[in-house]
This record gives C-alpha cells, sequence and structure tokens, in this order.
C-alpha cells in the first residue's frame, strides 16, 4: 500500500521533474550603445535580445517565459521563418551621422522570410501583417499586394537557412505611417521586464519622440543553438534607436548625460536579464586621447572593431556590485574637454541620396546617387527599387553613368506594375569603382486615379518608399569573426562572411511625388455632361434615322402667330 | 493625275522630315491629344526593352500593342521615321485609288438611275458630272496627309497611322471588289484595334450591291454571300491571333490588348469622354458604365445599315467618324482618318446647314486643347475640369458635323427624287421638315 503510493508519487513528480530537466532555457541581454556622432548629436541605440532554445516551428510549445507569446503564437501559427518590422520616424543622415549599425526606411518596414512548408504564402503574408497590426498598433493591415514585393537579391535570411527559395520572402514597406507613443507601449510590452527595471526605463516617450530619428524594430530569426548548430534556437531581438540633438537643446554645449537625455537615470539592471551592460563609444579620433571625459569612470574598456574601424567603448555593467556602490543610480556624462573641431566629418565608405526632378504633372525623373568614398577599393552594390503602380516607370530610359562613361549592371531583375495589383521591382547589381559617384536616373509617368483612389489629402502628394541598398564593405582593418555569445550585440547583428569586408544596409530618402488631381466635387456633374454629349449623339442619330422628310403642311399657326398677327392688323404690317 | 498626287506626297514627305528634325518632335510625341496609351511610340521602345530584359511585355501594364507590331518594329526600330512616312504615304494612295473608283461606281449609278427615270426633272442641277468629280481624289489624298492632325500623329510616330493604314487597305479592296482582301484586312484592323468589326456591315453591303445580290432577309443568295463574307473575315481573324500565340507562346496578350480596350483601366487624359467619366465614377457603377459606353459604338451599326442600305460608302463614313468619336482612347489619328473622306461629299455643301460654327469649334477647341493641358499639368492655375470641358466641346462638335453631313446627305437624296423646287397644294413655296 505504501509502496503504491510511494509509486504514484514518483510517477506524479516523475514528468514534473522530466518537464523541469527538459525545461526550455531562455536567457535575456540588454544592452545600450551611447555614440556620439560627428556632427553633436548622440545615438543610443537599445537592444534587447531573448534567446529560447526551443524548436517553435514542431511541437506545440505552451509554456513561454521571456519570449513573448503574441509573437511566438504568430511563428509558429502562420510558418514564419524570419521576421524582421521596423517602425521608424526621421531619416539617418548617413552623411552627417557616419555609418548607422542598423538603418530602417521611414515608416513602417516588415519583410519576412517563410518556412518551405507554408503553401499559400500570400495568405500567410496578410494574415501576418494584419495580425502585426493589431500587436503594433500600426496600420500594418495597408500592406497587400500594391506594395510589397518579392526582392530576388537584396535580403538574404539573416538567420539560419537552408535553401534560399526567393519565393517564401515577401518585403513591403508603408511610407506614410507614422510612428508615435501608440506605437512604443505595445512594443515596450513585449519586454520581459516591461518599462519598469533595467535599461527599459529610460524609454519614455516624451523623450523618445523629442528626437531626430526614432526607429523601433523588431527581429526574430532562428540561430545555431551552440557550436555543432545541432539544434536550433530563438532569438528576438527588439532595438530601439534615437538620435537626439544635443547641441541645439543643451545652449550650445554638446556635454550630454543620460538625465539630460532621457530624464530618468538607470537605477537597476532587469532581474531577469543575464546581461545589463551600457557601452559608450569613447573611440578618439585623430589618435588624440583626453578630447572627451566620461563620468563615472568605467569599470572596463572594451576594444572592437565595428564596419571596418576600430572603437573603444566604456563598459558599465549594471549586474556587477560594485555599479551603484557610490550611488543608487547611474547617470552616464560625457563632457567634451575642448571645442571638437566639426570640420573634419568622416564620410562613410558608401552613402546615397534618391531624389525626384522634373516639372509638372505629367512626367518625373527619379535620381539616385551613389557615392563610393573608398580611396582604392571598387565593390559591387544591389539597389532595389520599389515604385508604385500609378508612377510608371519606363525602363528603356534607366541608365547608369559612373564617372562619365555608361555602367551596365550585370544583373537587373525588372518585374513591372500592374495596375491597381502590383508595384514595380527594380534590383540591380552595379559595379561602384573607387572613389566615385555613380548616377542611376529612371522616368516616369504619373497616372491619373478615379477619386475614390486619392488620400484625403491629395495635394500632399504620394510617398515613394525610400530605395534598399545593400552592400559588402571592405574594410581597411580585418575582422574576427565574432561569437555571438560572448561580444556585444551590436557586433552581432549581420552575420559576416568574412573578415575583409562587413555588411551594409542602407536606405534613401523616400520621395513625395504629385499626382494630377480630378476635381473632386463634380462625379454628378460629370455624369451629366457627358451623358449629354452622348444623348446629343443619339438624338441627333435617332432623328436622323427614323424621321423622314416632309413638305411642311400650312397650319392655321399657334396661339403666339395669331396674337402677332392680330397686334400686326393694328399696327397696319401685313400678317405672317 | 499621277503628277499632282506625286507632288502632294513630296510636300507631305518634306513636311514630315522637317518636323522630325525640328525640336517640335519631342514636344509632339509627349501630347496626349496625339499619342494615347494604346498607340504611343514611347511604350512600343518599352515593350520591346521589356522583351530584351527577357520579361514579357503584357506582364506590366505599359504595353498594349499586338504582337504583330512587336514582329514589325522589332526589325524595323532603326527606321522608324521611314515607316510611319511610309505608312501615311501608303495610306492617301489606298484612298485615292479607293475614291477613284468609287467616283467610277456613283457615275455609273447616277447614269442609270436618269435612264430608269427615277430622278426628278428639276433636280438637274444636283446631278454630278464628271468635271466636278475629277479632282476629289487628290483633294482626299491632300485632305489626309497635309491634314495638321495627320501631320502630328506622324511625327510623334504612333501606331494609329498603321490602323488607318489597314483601314484604308481595306475601304479600297472592297471598292474594287475582292471580297477576300477585304475581309483579310478587316481582320487585321479588327486584330489591332477592335472597333473596326463594325465595318463588317458597310462592307458587306457594298460587296452585295457590287455583285448585284438585293438585300432581302429571304434572299437565298443574300445568306450565302454574307456566310461566305463572314467565314472569310472570321478565318483570317482567327488565323492572325494564333500567329500571334507563336510570338511569346502565350495568350497574355488577349487581356493586355482587349481587355484593355474593352475594360479602360488606364484613365490618362486623351480627347474622349471615357477618361474623367470614370476617373468620376463611382465604383459601384463603374462596370455597368463601362458596357454602357462600349455599347454605345457598336450599336449605331444596325439602324445606319437599314437606312443607309443604298449608300454602303456613306455608312462606312459615319460609321468611321463614330468609332473615332466613341473609342476608348481616341487620338487625333483617328480623326484625320474621317475627315479625309470630306471632299467626297463636298457636293452636300449646299445644304450644310452649321458648317460654319462646327468648323470654328472643332479649330478653336483644337487649339485650346494644348494651352489647357499646359495650364493644368504644368502651370497649376487650372483644373482637370478646364481639359474636361474642351474635351466635351469638341466631341460635341464632331458628332454635329457627322450629324450635319448625314442631314444634307439625306435631304440631297429627297431633293433627288421629289425635285428641288417644292411647292404646296396652293402652289406657294414649300419647307422641308424632318418629320
Amino acid at each position: 500500500m505504501l509502496a503504491a503510493l510511494l509509486l504514484l508519487l514518483l510517477l506524479a513528480a516523475g514528468p514534473g521533474r522530466a518537464g523541469a530537466g527538459r525545461a526550455r532555457r531562455d536567457a535575456l541581454r540588454e544592452e545600450l550603445l551611447l555614440s556620439p556622432l560627428p556632427a553633436g548629436d548622440v545615438a543610443a541605440t537599445f537592444q534587447f535580445r531573448t534567446r529560447w532554445d526551443a524548436d517553435l516551428q514542431r511541437g506545440a510549445v505552451s509554456h513561454y517565459r521571456l519570449f513573448p507569446k503574441a509573437l511566438g503564437r504568430l511563428v509558429s501559427a502562420l510558418g514564419v521563418r524570419e521576421l524582421h518590422l521596423a517602425l521608424t520616424q526621421g531619416f539617418w543622415r548617413t552623411r552627417a551621422w557616419g555609418q548607422p549599425p542598423l538603418q530602417a526606411p521611414a515608416g513602417a518596414e516588415l519583410w519576412v522570410w517563410f518556412q518551405p512548408t507554408v503553401t499559400d504564402v500570400d495568405k500567410a503574408w496578410k494574415e501576418l501583417s494584419n495580425i502585426l497590426s493589431g500587436i503594433f498598433c500600426a496600420s500594418l493591415n495597408f500592406i497587400d499586394s500594391t506594395n510589397t514585393v518579392t526582392p530576388t537579391a537584396s535580403f538574404k535570411p539573416l538567420g539560419l537557412a537552408n535553401g534560399t527559395d526567393h519565393h517564401l520572402l515577401r518585403y513591403a514597406v508603408l511610407p506614410r505611417e507614422v510612428v508615435c507613443t501608440e506605437n512604443l507601449t505595445p512594443w515596450k510590452k513585449l519586454l520581459p521586464c516591461g518599462s519598469k527595471a533595467g535599461l527599459a526605463v529610460l524609454l519614455k516617450a516624451e523623450r523618445l519622440f523629442h528626437s531626430s530619428y526614432h526607429s523601433q524594430a523588431v527581429h526574430i530569426r532562428p540561430v545555431c543553438r551552440d557550436a555543432s548548430c545541432l539544434a536550433v534556437s530563438w532569438e528576438l531581438r527588439q532595438t530601439l534607436t534615437v538620435v537626439f540633438d544635443t547641441f541645439s537643446s543643451g545652449q550650445g554645449k554638446k556635454d550630454w548625460s543620460l538625465f539630460k537625455m532621457f530624464s530618468r537615470t538607470l537605477t537597476d539592471a532587469c532581474p531577469l536579464a543575464s546581461q545589463s551592460k551600457v557601452y559608450v563609444d569613447i573611440s578618439p579620433k585623430n589618435k588624440e586621447k583626453e578630447l572627451m571625459e566620461v563620468t563615472p569612470p568605467p569599470a572596463s574598456l572594451h576594444e572592437a572593431i565595428v564596419q571596418g574601424d576600430k572603437r573603444t567603448y566604456a563598459v558599465y555593467d549594471l549586474l556587477s556590485p560594485s555599479l551603484f556602490n557610490t550611488s543608487r543610480s547611474l547617470n552616464v556624462q560625457l563632457k567634451w574637454k575642448r571645442p571638437q573641431d566639426s570640420s573634419e566629418l568622416p564620410t562613410p565608405i558608401l552613402h546615397a541620396q534618391r531624389y525626384v526632378s522634373g516639372y509638372g504633372l505629367q512626367t518625373g525623373e527619379i535620381s539616385t546617387l551613389i557615392y563610393n568614398t573608398h580611396p582604392y577599393r571598387a565593390f559591387p552594390v544591389i539597389l532595389l527599387e520599389t515604385v508604385p503602380w500609378y508612377l510608371r516607370l519606363y525602363v528603356h530610359t534607366l541608365t547608369i553613368i559612373t564617372k562619365g562613361k555608361e555602367n551596365k549592371p550585370s544583373y537587373i531583375h525588372y518585374q513591372p506594375a500592374q495596375d491597381r495589383r502590383r508595384p514595380h521591382l527594380l534590383e540591380m547589381l552595379i559595379q561602384l569603382p573607387a572613389n566615385s559617384v555613380t548616377k542611376i536616373t529612371i522616368q516616369f509617368e504619373r497616372a491619373l486615379l478615379k477619386w475614390t483612389e486619392y488620400t484625403p489629402d491629395p495635394n500632399h502628394g504620394f510617398y515613394v518608399s525610400s530605395s534598399v541598398l545593400s552592400a559588402l564593405v571592405p574594410s581597411v582593418i580585418a575582422m574576427k569573426d565574432v561569437d555571438v555569445e560572448q561580444s556585444p550585440l551590436f557586433t552581432s547583428l549581420f552575420p559576416s562572411s568574412d573578415g575583409s569586408s562587413y555588411f551594409v544596409r542602407l536606405y534613401t530618402e523616400p520621395l513625395l511625388v504629385n499626382l494630377p488631381t480630378p476635381d473632386f466635387s463634380m462625379p454628378y456633374n460629370v455624369i451629366c455632361l457627358t451623358c449629354t454629349v452622348v444623348a446629343v449623339c443619339y438624338g441627333s442619330f435617332y432623328n436622323l434615322l427614323t424621321r423622314t422628310f416632309h413638305v411642311e403642311e400650312p397650319s392655321r399657326g399657334g396661339l403666339a402667330k395669331r396674337l402677332a398677327n392680330i397686334i400686326r392688323k393694328f399696327r397696319g404690317v401685313p400678317p405672317l | 493625275m499621277a503628277a499632282p498626287l506625286v507632288l502632294v506626297v513630296l510636300v507631305a514627305v518634306t513636311v514630315r522630315a522637317v518636323l522630325y528634325r525640328s525640336s517640335l518632335a519631342a514636344f509632339i510625341s509627349e501630347r496626349v491629344e496625339v499619342a494615347s496609351p494604346l498607340n504611343a511610340w514611347k511604350r512600343v521602345v518599352e515593350g520591346l526593352a521589356l522583351l530584351d530584359l527577357g520579361v514579357s511585355p503584357y506582364s506590366g501594364a505599359i504595353f498594349h500593342e499586338t504582337p504583330l507590331i512587336i514582329y514589325l518594329f522589332h526589325f524595323l526600330i532603326e527606321y522608324a521615321e521611314l515607316v510611319f512616312m511610309i505608312t501615311d504615304v501608303l495610306t492617301a494612295v489606298a484612298l485615292y485609288l479607293a475614291i477613284q473608283d468609287f467616283n467610277k461606281v456613283v457615275f455609273k449609278k447616277q447614269k442609270l438611275l436618269i435612264e430608269l427615270d427615277k430622278y426628278a426633272p428639276d433636280a438637274a442641277e444636283l446631278i454630278r458630272t464628271p468635271m466636278e468629280m475629277h479632282y476629289i481624289p487628290l483633294k482626299v489624298a491632300l485632305f489626309y496627309l497635309l491634314n495638321p492632325y495627320t501631320v502630328m500623329s506622324c511625327v510623334a510616330k504612333s501606331t494609329c497611322a498603321i490602323n488607318n493604314t489597314v483601314i484604308a487597305f481595306f475601304i479600297l479592296a472592297t471598292i474594287k471588289g475582292s471580297a477576300f482582301l477585304s475581309a483579310v484586312f478587316l481582320a487585321l484592323a479588327t486584330y489591332q484595334s477592335l472597333y473596326p468589326l463594325t465595318l463588317f456591315a458597310p462592307a458587306l453591303l457594298y460587296l452585295l450591291q457590287r455583285q448585284f445580290i438585293p438585300i432581302k432577309l429571304k434572299s437565298k443568295s443574300f445568306w450565302l454571300y454574307t456566310m461566305q463574307y463572314a467565314a472569310l473575315y472570321l478565318c483570317s481573324l482567327v488565323v492572325i491571333i494564333c500567329l500571334s500565340f507563336f510570338l511569346l507562346n502565350s495568350w497574355d496578350f488577349i487581356p493586355s490588348v482587349y481587355g484593355f480596350i474593352l475594360s479602360v483601366p488606364d484613365l490618362t487624359p486623351n480627347i474622349g469622354l471615357f477618361w474623367y467619366f470614370f476617373a468620376e465614377m463611382f465604383e459601384h457603377f463603374s462596370l455597368f458604365f463601362v458596357c454602357v459606353f462600349q455599347i454605345n459604338v457598336f450599336f449605331y451599326t444596325i439602324p445606319l445599315a437599314i437606312k443607309l442600305k443604298e449608300h454602303p460608302v456613306f455608312f462606312m463614313f459615319v460609321q468611321i467618324a463614330i468609332i473615332s468619336i466613341f473609342k476608348s482612347y481616341p487620338t487625333v489619328g483617328d480623326i484625320a482618318l474621317y475627315m479625309a473622306f470630306l471632299p467626297v461629299w463636298s457636293h452636300l455643301y449646299r445644304f450644310l446647314r452649321n458648317i460654319f460654327i462646327l468648323s470654328c469649334v472643332i479649330i478653336v477647341c483644337s487649339l485650346l486643347f494644348p494651352v489647357l493641358w499646359h495650364l493644368w499639368i504644368y502651370a497649376g492655375s487650372a483644373n482637370s475640369n478646364f481639359y474636361y470641358a474642351i474635351t466635351l466641346t469638341f466631341n460635341i462638335g464632331q458628332i454635329l458635323l457627322i450629324s450635319d453631313y448625314f442631314y444634307a446627305f439625306l435631304r440631297r437624296e429627297y431633293y433627288l427624287t421629289h425635285g428641288l423646287h417644292l411647292t404646296r397644294q396652293d402652289g406657294t413655296e414649300a419647307m422641308l421638315v424632318l418629320k
């Protein structure tokens, strides 16, 4: 009897213990990178990375701990392999601020790789955009076939992938999307600690949206669980990049502090995080030290080669007990010892700009300028342009000119638009010679839309989403392969193929183009007038076809004629 | 008569060559009145460029030409200007020969009716003499070649010129009496722009007349000939469509060409009535009104065939005019074709009621089109209503012109049989009314 009870107890505890042994391990790392930009602004990049050693695709997972359930259910139900969603306000000025760690185009950008098991990718895409629209309170439900494309070369999977059939990829941008507090709040809710502890306490909306650039993103991808890569883990990265203009808000001084930027200071680390660090970029420019001073003094320094440059970072580990010894809160401050010489702005190796030219509402021309400022290395760049169907591109007018000579792309993929169904897709692989400017121009014609297809403010114009430039930029310094677990998060965003180049994805400006508009107050008038013209034809022809000529019969005349005759009799004039 | 024709041709070719080399060529090519989404040269070049890139030209919404045009211009793209000048010359020569033959037919018929005493005695001044008809073919060629509409259409390299050539050859073949060639050219014209389908009726009537087959519904020979002609026409059409399939090995061209013509998805402004109407249409009624407008082109055929069965060439003229006014993407090149026929009816001048006002309307509207377009699109000081108004006025002018000629034609027929000086029962001068 006792033995039976013990057996029963063991059996009951068995699955529980085995379950505990099989418990999915998940880990959270949070990181804040503060980098002063050459023009005097400060860029703050938050990254929250949750890694979960579970296979979301196989086996129903029901116990979610750090990984948010909303996103986990989404990945498993719709067969998503990789998901990248970015909501951005503002434009990253590459020329003034340097190469961005992770750029996103203005508005909302969503690109997703689906699993090969998904049979109807378009249906899954539609469902996915609607669900994400609900999760992030953004109008992602406007993503439909008129702004979705399937790029063939520009977007390769950033996580684990075996085989890349690009029919499983979908990419859409909504350039008109506005990012505000309503989008930040659900984004913060997905964090394990919310905005109550750790680095997320700094994310207060009233300061974050008072900035030159604000981009919040969610990246979900499968990664190798360990070096042997026998099992798959799922990684969720939530990144938020914000650029503060401390120069204008700091009364002409470029000193900044966490409190000045975020009106908060850090008090503790997130208890659920396994790592919580703050990195401050104190790389000396022009080999001069002592240009700036960071308080409180950092516990350690970290050197890394990021984007082809050797950089030094001051590290504050919020989990180390010695950090909060002296004061209860951490307020990182940076003071410039002497005014920075702002004339020497280092130009990034690859940058681009795009604009619309032409006059009038009939035609126009889109021009893209790509600059390669590397002194002696040439490298290829893939340009992806998505143009809405109502700007009719003429691909025979596409010209690519480098240094005065025509530059033929080695790969062109062009998919013309279909009215009201899909946009234009132009992908090209262009070789950029060293130290050159490449100009790509293409002409378009503006279409007249039906009056219901215009937005309520039609004279504002229509947005053309940013074009995407993807390149492996050669780096001057050889880079070592980074181990994702050991190195800071900002170095492990993009997988690097070899040590001699680093991957860069740039976005150009979105364009605003005016279309000719019909008069919106006129539908009834137009219908009446046009039908009148048709009726004039019908009436004239009806008369001529159904009536014949007759000699006019004399008639006594109508009333008017008789009255006129009476008056004429009085006047003494002959009658009619 | 050959020498004056050659002179006219030379002058026309010179004018076109001069304009090709001037800076006006680029300006004229961009004009929406001359180039529509169906026949713009820019789109032909775009289609050929897409073919070079390995993409089907019909996969997008830019190219709406038939595969035979791809065949033609794949080899002749370098000589495009020469091709369009030659098509214009061919059209003029075809019309010249056709009207020459038609005049002979008219004169013969007139002689027959005079001998049969069908004409009233005091209608003598309405009888046409060979002397007055001598210069009509030359005038037709002149009207076509030196019409500013034709010149602009040629300089813009609009493929409307090719359509006009095919229709002109069809008219020539019909008037010469060759049913086979007439069917083939009509099939080509229908294949390119669909609406010439309605010209089947006047061609059939003319050929029946020429074969002296009476047009009675019970007559066996009537149905036999009709079936023969219809079979020739349909077979040529099927052969041409199948040949087009083998160009790109797909039927994509059918929705791109014919689906486009019928469903009017592209609302680029032109001189027609469709664009603004469908730009301002409630989505709910769009399909209904598209059907109404398309039926409008086709449904005048049967009533006109009943009324004008004795005069098939005039029927053809009215039908071409109706196509040019009510087709979904009209251009001035289409108008130039029916205007070329106006010298053939110059004897109707005395019965035209509003010719002065209508010519003023047409000329003024043609001049105002580019002005109001510029004000809307470039200056921004006008809006689309201005251009739309001129479109309406221009179309009213054309419609009234055609109905005026129709009225004059019918009136002359009445006078021929009833005499010019009509008197009432009491001897006073009578008036003629349409009742």
